[in-house]
Order: C-alpha cells, then sequence, then structure tokens
C-alpha cells in the first residue's frame, strides 16, 4: 500500500480509510471538511492558546543513542499528561514509520504538546523529537534551535554511546540546559552509578544531577516532567513582537499540501493572515494553524513561544525548508540564524530491475521526496543498467532508510549501486576554468573526473568520527580506522572500561561496510558515529576496468591512490565470478591511466553443447535457445565482450549484511 | 515419417532421469497397448504419410513391455501405412529387463535395432519419402560398467548383467545394437574414465551413444550434488572427457556423425537422423512429440504437436477420440528454420544446401549466413564452416555449439 502525507503516517490506524494509493495525487485541492479530519484525543473544542503565556511554556527534546528508551519515555510523557490514553499499546507513538518502528530509529521528527498541572500552574510543555541519527544532524539542530532543553537520555546497562556523545555536544553548543536521565535501571544488569560517573567525567554534570528512571515501567517519569519545569527556562519571546516563526520540519499532505512545524519566536499566527518566507521571498496566506497532540489540533491561534503547525497553501515540501523562517507579510524581520539547504554527502544509482517498471518507480520517488526534500534526484543513465537515477543523500542511514522506504510503502525493488561521495578537484587548468566558470569543481561522475594535469589539487569529504567502545577491542579498532586512512583525533577512557576514541575518517572509507565491520570486530559493542567535517586534499585518483584492453565505462571509480591495488583486484575477481565464459580467452584488467594493476584470466568454454537433442527435447531446447538470442538484443557489448546486465548488476549492487 | 511409441513405465526410477516416467506396480498392458495401436493408427491417418522409414520404441522402459504389444504397433503401422521390409525398428532397453529370451521375443515381433542405455527417448518416424536406409538395431543401454557407478546412477542392474546384456543383444542383433555410454559422474577421474572407454571398446557393437550426465533438476543425483553430498565434475574436466572419447572412437573406426553419436561400418541411426535433418516424425504414447504436416485436415504446415503427458489421462483421450494429443501449434517458417539450425547443425554433415532449401525456398543459406554478421565472424574465428556442402560446425565448433546457436538465431531474427 502506498501512503504517502503526514495525515496518514500520523493517524496510522485511526484514520478511517486512507483511499486508493494513487488517487490522492489527483486530488484538485485539500479542503479540510472533505477529509473529515478525524482527530482528536482532546475533542473538539479549540483550546484558547492565550492562556498559556510564555512564562508557562517549556520546549524540550528528548535525545539519546539508539535504543536507549527515547520513544518509550516520549510514550510515558504522553499518558502522564493524559496526552494519550495509557494503554499497553503504546510503543513509539511518535515512530509512525514501519521503518522507524523495525530499526528503533526516528527518521521523520514528530512533535507533541503536552498540558500538566504543577504546583497550581498549568503549563504548555512542548516535546520537540528530533530524528535519531546524525545523518539528519542539521534536521537535529533546527529542532534544537526551537528548544530551550533537552532530556539526555542513556542506557544504564550500555552507558554512553557514540551517538550519545553526538548529541550531547549538539545541544551544549545549542546552550541549552541538559536533564541527564539514566534509563531501564529495572534491568538486571543495569549500573547506573558506572552510568552516572560517565556523564559526569565527559559531560561535566555532576552525579547527583542524574535522573534514575525505567520508561517502560514508569519508575520516575512524573520527576522528570518536573524537572523540565524546574530547570529549562521558558523561551525568551514576546507576542507583542512582529511574527518570527522558525520552520523546524515540514511533511506533504496530498489533501492538504505542505504541513510545517514552526516555533514563534515572537509575535502571533493566526489563520487569514498573509506570511512571507524568508528564503524564497514567497507570499502566502494562513489556511489553518494549531498545535500537535500528537495529532494536529486547529487552534485560533498561537503565540510568541509556542509550537505548533502551520498550513499556508505551500504545494511542495522546498518550500518549506527546514531553518527557514517566517514573516508577516510587510513586517520583515531579522530571519533566524543557522539555515542552509540540505547537502547530500552519499551518492547511489538507482535503476529498476526491470526497465518496463521506470515509470512506476519514478512517480514512487516522485511521491516519497515530497516528504523528503534533503533526497536530491538526477536522472542518469547506464550503459548497462538503463535508465535511472543518481540520489543523493545525507547519508548512509538515510540512504537506506529511503530505500527501505521505497520497497515498503511502494512495494519498489530497485538496484541500488555501491555508494560514492562528491569529490572535489581544484582546476589549473585556464582552458577548464574558463569552461566551468570556476576554479573548483565537483565530481561526482568519474568520467568527469580531470586529469591530474589539469589539477592543482584533488579534495575528498570528511568527516570526524566518534566511536565509543568496551576497552578490550581498542587494538582492532585501531588498525580498522588505520586502514580506512583515518588520523586519531582523541582517545579518552570515560570509565574503567570505556573508551572513546575520535578519527577523522575519509567519507568514502566508512561509507559502504565500516559501520559493519566495527560492529562485527567488537561483537556488537561498539558504537559509531559522525559528523561533517569539511573537505581535505586527498591524492585520487581514476581506476578504469578494462575488457580484453576495452575501458567499461560504468565500472570506472574514483578512488584513493592507495587502495586502488585491493580494490582494483576485487573487482576483477568478481568480474570474473559473474561475466560468463565465452569462445575467447577474456583477460580482466584494472588500469591507472595506462598502467595495469589487476589481471584476472576468464578462460574460453571448451565444451557446451547440450548431450541430448531428439525429437522430444527439441520444443524445451528452442525456449532456451530463442532467450538467449533475444538476450543478444541486450548484452552489453564490450569490444568482442558480451557483458549480461546480471553481471553488472552483480558487480555494481551495494553488497548489504555481509 | 517416423513413428515414436512411447512406454511410459519403468521399474524403477533412476537417480538422473527427469524422463516422463511412471514406476507403477502393475500395468493394464492390454489397454496401453490398445490406446498405442490406436493413437498410432489416427496419428498415421491424420498425417496421411504413404511410408514409414523407421519405427522407435523409447520410453519409460519398452523393453519391459511384452513383445507382443510391439508386434501389435507394429502391425497397426503396417496397415496404416507402408512400411518396408527392412525399415529400422528400434527398441530401447535397459539390461535388467533384456534377457536373451525377451530380446529374441522382441526380434521375431519385428524389432531389428537394439539400444542399451540410458536417457534416450523417442518418437515414430512417419513416412518419408526416401528410400529407407539400412534399418539398425538400437537396443541394450550400458552406461557405465562399474557397479560402484551404477549404483550411484541408481541403475537397478549391475556391470556384469550390462555385460551380458550387450553380449546378448550382438548375437541377436549383430552390427545393429547401440550402446549408451555416461561420463561427467560426479567423482569421476580422468582415469577412470580413460579405462572406461576401453573396456567399452572391446565390447561395443558399431554404434555408442555418448553422453555427458546432465544434473537435471528435481533428480536425486543433482539434489545430491548440490547439498555437497557428490562433487560437481569440473568444466574443464568433462571437456577433456567428451575430447579424449571423440578421439578414441574416431580411432577406433566410428564415425562422428553428430554431437553424441558414433557408428562404424554405417550402423548410423536413420532414425535418429530424421530428427537431426528436421524431417517428419509422429510421436505416440504419453508425451510423446510430434513434427509432421497434417495433410488430412488439409494442412500444408508442419505442426509441433505434443501427446497428454500423464498415462491414465492420456488413455482416456485416445479411448474417447483416438489420440491424446494435448498441444498442437503451427511452426512458423522462422520457426522450422530455426529447429532446422538447432537440429542440424548437430550432425557431421551439417545443414545441407538442400535440406535449407526444402524449408526456405527464397532465401539461401549463402544468403543468410554468407553475408557479413554473425556467422561470418565464427567463420573466421574456426567454429564454423559454410562451403558448397552447406552449414556445419568444426570440430572444436561441435563442442561449443551452444555458443554458437545464440548469435546464428539473432542473425537469421533479423534477416
Amino acid at each position: 500500500m502506498a501512503l504517502a502525507g503526514r495525515a496518514v503516517l500520523r493517524w496510522g490506524a485511526r484514520l478511517p480509510s486512507p483511499g486508493p494509493a494513487a488517487a490522492p495525487l489527483c486530488c484538485p485541492a485539500w479542503p479540510p471538511a472533505a477529509c473529515g479530519r478525524p482527530y482528536s484525543s482532546r475533542g473538539k473544542e479549540e483550546i484558547d492558546m492565550s492562556t498559556y503565556p510564555v512564562e508557562s511554556i517549556r520546549n524540550f527534546s528528548i535525545i539519546a543513542h539508539v535504543d536507549h528508551g527515547k520513544s518509550t519515555l516520549a510514550d510515558r510523557l504522553l499518558e502522564i499528561t493524559g496526552t494519550i490514553t495509557k494503554t499497553d499499546r503504546n510503543k513509539q507513538v511518535l515512530d509512525k514509520l514501519q521503518v522507524e518502528r523495525e530499526r528503533g530509529i526516528t527518521v521523520k521528527a514528530q512533535s507533541a504538546s503536552l498540558f500538566y498541572s504543577h504546583e497550581g500552574i498549568n503549563y504548555l510543555l512542548n516535546l520537540i523529537d528530533t530524528p535519531g541519527h546524525v545523518d539528519f544532524s542539521y534536521e537535529v539542530s533546527r529542532s534544537l534551535s526551537a528548544c530551550q532543553g533537552v532530556i539526555l537520555v542513556v542506557d544504564a546497562n550500555e552507558g554512553i554511546q557514540a551517538q550519545t556523545v553526538a548529541n550531547f555536544y549538539l545541544a551544549f553548543e545549542a546552550q541549552l540546559s541538559i536533564i541527564p536521565v539514566i534509563n531501564k535501571i529495572d534491568l538486571k544488569n543495569a549500573d547506573p552509578e558506572r552510568v552516572e560517573k560517565q556523564i559526569e567525567k565527559l559531560f561535566d554534570i555532576p552525579t547527583d544531577e542524574c535522573i534514575r528512571i525505567s520508561a517502560k515501567q514508569g519508575t520516575n517519569v512524573e520527576k522528570v516532567l518536573q524537572k523540565v519545569i524546574e530547570k529549562i527556562p521558558p523561551p525568551q519571546c514576546n507576542a507583542a513582537d512582529p511574527l518570527k516563526a522558525l520552520v523546524f520540519d515540514s511533511t506533504f499532505d496530498h489533501y492538504r499540501g505542505v504541513i510545517a512545524n514552526i516555533a514563534l519566536f515572537g509575535g502571533e499566527i493566526a489563520k487569514g493572515q498573509k506570511i512571507v518566507s524568508a528564503h524564497t521571498k514567497k507570499r502566502y496566506e494562513v489556511n489553518e494553524v494549531g498545535i500537535l497532540t500528537p495529532n494536529e489540533q486547529p487552534t485560533h491561534k498561537l503565540y510568541a513561544g509556542q509550537v505548533g503547525y502551520l498550513i499556508a497553501g505551500m504545494k511542495e515540501v522546498t518550500e518549506a525548508q527546514i531553518g527557514d523562517t517566517l514573516f508577516l507579510y510587510k513586517q520583515p524581520v531579522e530571519p533566524l540564524p543557522g539555515f542552509k539547504s540540505a547537502k547530500p554527502m552519499v551518492f547511489a544509482g538507482m535503476y529498476p530491475i526491470d526497465q518496463t517498471e521506470y515509470n512506476n518507480l519514478k512517480s514512487a520517488l516522485e511521491r516519497l521526496t515530497l516528504n523528503d526534500s534533503s533526497v536530491t534526484v538526477h536522472r542518469d543513465s547506464s550503459l548497462a543498467l538503463g535508465a535511472g537515477w543518481r540520489l543523493g543523500f545525507l547519508g548512509l542511514l538515510h540512504m537506506e532508510v529511503f530505500n527501505q522506504r521505497l520497497e515498503q510503502e511502494y512495494n519498489m525493488s530497485v538496484i541500488l549501486t555501491a555508494p560514492t561521495v562528491p569529490y572535489k578537484a581544484v582546476l589549473s587548468s585556464a582552458k577548464l576554468i574558463k569552461e566551468y566558470g570556476k576554479d573548483q569543481i565537483t565530481i561526482i561522475n568519474p568520467a568527469q573526473f580531470p586529469d591530474k594535469l589539469s589539477v592543482s589539487e584533488y579534495l575528498e569529504p570528511t568527516v570526524l568520527g566518534t566511536i565509543v567502545t568496551p576497552h578490550e577491542y581498542i587494538g582492532k579498532i585501531i588498525t580498522l580506522c588505520q586502514d580506512r586512512r583515518a588520523v586519531q583525533k582523541d582517545l579518552l577512557y570515560i570509565d574503567e572500561n570505556r573508551v572513546m576514541l575520535k578519527y577523522l575518517f575519509p567519507l568514502n572509507e566508512i561509507v559502504v561496510d565500516f559501520y559493519d565491520a566495527l560492529k562485527s570486530l567488537s561483537s556488537g559493542y561498539a558504537s559509531f558515529d559522525y559528523e561533517d567535517a569539511g573537505y581535505q586534499s586527498a591524492d585520487l585518483i581514476k581506476m578504469d576496468i578494462l575488457l580484453n584492453g576495452n575501458p567499461v565505462e560504468e565500472l570506472a571509480t574514483i578512488i584513493h591512490n592507495d587502495k586502488a591495488y585491493a580494490a582494483g583486484k576485487l573487482l576483477c575477481e568478481r568480474l570474473k565470478e559473474t561475466i560468463p565464459r565465452q569462445l575467447f580467452e577474456i583477460a580482466i584488467q584494472a588500469a591507472i591511466g595506462k598502467k595495469i594493476i589487476a589481471r584476472e584470466t576468464l578462460k574460453p568454454y571448451r565444451k557446451n553443447v547440450v548431450a541430448k537433442c531428439y525429437g522430444g527435447d527439441i520444443t524445451r531446447r528452442m525456449k532456451l535457445l530463442r532467450r538467449q538470442a533475444e538476450g543478444k538484443r541486450l548484452m552489453r557489448k564490450i569490444g568482442n565482450v558480451e557483458v549480461p546486465r546480471d553481471a553488472f548488476i552483480r558487480v555494481l549492487k551495494r553488497e548489504t549484511d555481509k | 515419417a517416423l513413428p515414436c511409441p512411447q512406454w511410459p513405465y519403468c521399474r524403477q526410477r533412476c537417480s538422473y532421469c527427469n524422463f516422463n516416467t511412471y514406476v507403477v506396480p502393475a500395468v493394464d498392458e492390454a489397454a496401453v497397448r490398445a490406446c498405442l495401436v490406436r493413437e498410432a493408427q489416427t496419428l498415421l491417418r491424420l498425417s496421411q504419410v504413404h511410408s514409414v522409414t523407421s519405427v522407435f520404441f523409447g520410453g519409460g522402459t519398452p523393453s519391459l513391455a511384452s513383445p507382443g504389444t510391439v508386434a501389435a504397433v507394429l502391425e497397426a503401422v503396417a496397415g496404416a501405412a507402408h512400411l518396408p521390409a527392412g525399415a529400422e525398428v528400434t527398441l530401447e532397453a535397459n539390461p535388467s529387463s533384456s534377457s536373451a529370451s525377451a530380446l529374441d521375443g522382441f526380434r521375431a515381433a519385428g524389432v531389428n535395432r537394439l539400444s542399451i542405455g540410458v536417457q534416450v527417448r523417442g518418437a515414430v518416424p512417419a513416412a518419408a519419402a526416401a528410400a529407407p536406409p539400412d534399418p539398425i538395431v538400437t537396443v541394450l543401454p550400458p552406461q557405465s560398467l562399474d557397479d560402484g557407478e551404477l549404483r550411484m546412477l541408481g541403475r537397478e542392474h549391475t556391470a556384469a548383467q550390462a555385460r551380458k546384456a550387450v553380449e546378448a543383444a550382438r548375437g541377436l542383433f549383430p552390427g545393429r545394437t547401440s550402446i549408451d555410454l555416461l561420463f561427467g559422474l560426479p567423482g569421476q577421474s580422468r582415469d577412470a574414465w580413460a579405462q572406461r572407454l576401453e573396456a567399452t571398446l572391446r565390447l561395443c557393437d558399431d554404434h555408442i551413444s555418448l553422453y555427458q550426465l546432465t544434473l537435471e533438476r528435481g533428480t536425486a543425483l543433482a539434489a545430491q550434488v548440490r547439498g555437497g553430498a557428490l562433487p560437481a565434475p569440473p568444466q574443464d574436466l568433462l571437456a577433456d572427457m567428451y575430447q579424449t572419447a571423440r578421439s578414441a572412437l574416431v580411432a577406433a573406426g566410428f564415425r562422428h556423425y553428430e554431437v553424441s553419436n558414433f557408428a562404424r561400418k554405417g550402423a548410423l541411426s536413420t532414425h535418429n537422423l530424421s530428427y537431426w535433418r528436421a524431417e517428419q516424425y509422429i510421436g505416440v504414447g504419453p508425451g510423446a512429440h510430434g513434427r509432421f504436416v497434417l495433410r488430412a485436415e488439409g494442412g500444408c504446415s508442419r505442426e509441433a504437436r505434443v501427446q497428454t503427458l500423464e498415462p491414465v489421462a492420456w488413455m482416456r483421450e485416445v479411448q474417447s477420440q483416438g489420440h491424446g494429443t494435448r498441444s498442437r501449434a503451427v511452426l512458423s517458417p522462422l520457426e522450422q528454420l530455426e529447429e532446422l539450425l538447432t537440429l542440424g547443425l548437430r550432425t557431421d554433415e551439417g545443414i545441407t544446401h538442400e535440406r535449407w532449401a526444402h524449408f526456405s525456398p527464397q532465401l539461401s543459406l549463402q544468403a543468410v549466413f554468407g553475408e557479413p554478421g554473425e556467422a561470418r565472424a565464427l567463420q573466421q574465428e574456426g567454429w564454423l564452416v559454410l562451403d558448397s556442402g552447406g552449414l556445419r560446425c568444426t570440430w572444436a565448433g561441435l563442442a561449443v555449439l551452444d555458443s554458437l546457436l545464440p548469435d546464428l538465431l539473432w542473425q537469421l531474427q533479423r534477416v
């Protein structure tokens, strides 16, 4: 079933019938009445948001390493505040995508407004969920910019992990109040004391500030809410100022268009107002505002300090880019700092397994990217794999999640090629500089790789990786990192048994199988996270693959000089296994310029004639032969060597689950 | 034309066989016989062939049937069309079901060639207009003369039985006994194969069918190899074994007249040659295939026909409508040429210009394959020959024919 759009994802089972998958696009408009809007958890009455002044508002996020219990804690908070009914079925209420539940990660941030009475005061607590992986670190940072504080959840058994570190620093640098929470104290192996010490050592937070809880059993969760009110300051803003709203997330609904999640840094917003996007300069009229509980619930207005959603006739998610600022028409304000467009860091080719599926895949891609503006899509075609696209992703997890959603929500099965990273070249040739109109170019396709003679320097993207591991694996991990050309930046014992390592990695060294290798050599105990660290100079070369001396365009790769020999050898071996024998000997070679660096030889067929062919065997025989003759049409010929599409697929395809 | 009656029953299923065979405790032979007779009559009438050049009793294990059944079918063939006195009548046999007395009975019934062996299937040749050539008898198939190998193949006979059967057959059908020889058995070595070859040459008559063991899907042997219980023979070893055997047989005076068939003293199988020359043949019995023109229905195009596979259903159909044809398809001129190419190139004579012209009066062999293209390239590389004799494989080309055919078909389709 091809479900897309926020309403369906958010409402889940409660939506009566989302209708046929193909229909929504044909819907000419999105009148709310037509859709029935089957909310809500708090009744139909619109809440008067003016009863919640800035002083009684708290905006916060929960941040945690994967599986440390972020979503479970969110479920409990929603229950305690009566936002959702307490049942046994509340598991990852805010995680609606199948992939989120399966992987225990949050891909699409969801938010919720909680109403909580404490010491006679009614508080409005806005829980602003964040995506749970640094692939989405930009989104995380935007979500955090709408907050004044965070709950940092750490597993009482596993302790601080790589993502905990990365998330902590994001919050710390945003100068947010941090409430450390040690979760899963009900587990047999829980050692909250050790974790408190880690937190003290690494984050400089006194041990007595940690709250020990069991989100699963609800132990001490109420305390967390009280700490949120006590420790996190209310937002600093004024409803009397002109409107200034931060877009910190956006989704697409087939009936209503773009729904933008906003945080008001000043002023107020109501239906009928005319607003402008600081980034696009486009003007819109507000159709609806409201809060998320966690389903959309319209309100008359939203006021400074509050968090909610806005619908304003935006047709594409790119019109509501994360980090953008909205203001009232003719009352411009200084945009909020930190906006940038999403920049893909990992590229991969995507092709339909069967070319007749091209149009279906195209429409599935269009629908999925409606909800995920951070994926870049460029049409591409390969002589071997046919027509397809080159997609850019924020990171590896982002790529995997996108592919998984394509399969699960659109039932699409695709060929995804091994990921590559965007390299750069600083040009020295005046002719090329003139041709490109600039002296530095980004290279995504090996075919564009400029010759060394016309380049003063090649650059590759790097990331700063954080690894947290039990100390017994340090040796192996250091070796692994060195193999990946990484440079050590830090090594710190966070307690007697655990070590945090920081390495500067060339991005291409981690995009294929680094995480799997790390997990397998540490028996699953080491955790890894990374953040963008800019470009560095690199000794890059273009490696060609030759079949009987003829280059195979789609197998050319850009690679670091030190890695060329091993990669060339591996590629030749894999080709030898996948190209069928032919009537003549085939030399499979890897070459840098004119220099051959690896070679495999595929021996010719000596006998393949079928033994028996009598009266009854012919029909079956002819079927096979006609198919083979037909296959000649689709065969990619490199010189005289025939390479079936399957061979390309097997060599180019990303290897998963090694 | 050639009728090819099928006897679909076996005493047990061999581990490598995926043919349409049935192991049932008791066969109502009288009923099966009546149906074979009836279907042969019906189909011969539909084809309106005047003369039958050969008859091949395949299976199953037709030697399990009684000589009376064979006699009845032959009688029906002779009644519906002319069956010349010397026409080749082959019976496929299995060493354990081929006692001298049984074979004698078959000879008396009209069988004049015996094929002892493995996976050979046949069909009854429909009458070709050509004069009947010297008939050959094919019956006893000792694929192997080694007890261990026989056990692996799931054959119920022993090497000694096989040897005895061949000797008995040669006594009854001198010069007209063919034996099957299998190579590429899991674990078989070059030396073992060389010895087997020698032993076979000492025992054999004037016809040998040489088969590489194919691991057919769904057979016990294939499952054992896939599961790793038996080793899969390497490609290069198989190629070596084939080349060794070809050379040894030719040195012993055999003519390598088809990919897998060798004959000396002119003992070629007329029946099988007709398949490879794409002549007409009529399939009789469950699962039998045929290729003939339905003259009785005013047809003028060659049809591909398949009889109902399952014996009980087949019998029911024959009883109610005279034949159990399950599928018929008119072959287009291109399809006929494709079959001719695929089959004809398996023989040492190849496809003669006359044969080609019979199917393609307009476009000559030269016009299709003499022009620049795949065939020309294959000739230059030494795999094919196109000359006044026609189109055929070279000695080297024959072994890799399956790599040549897709190119040739692809070229043919584009003409």
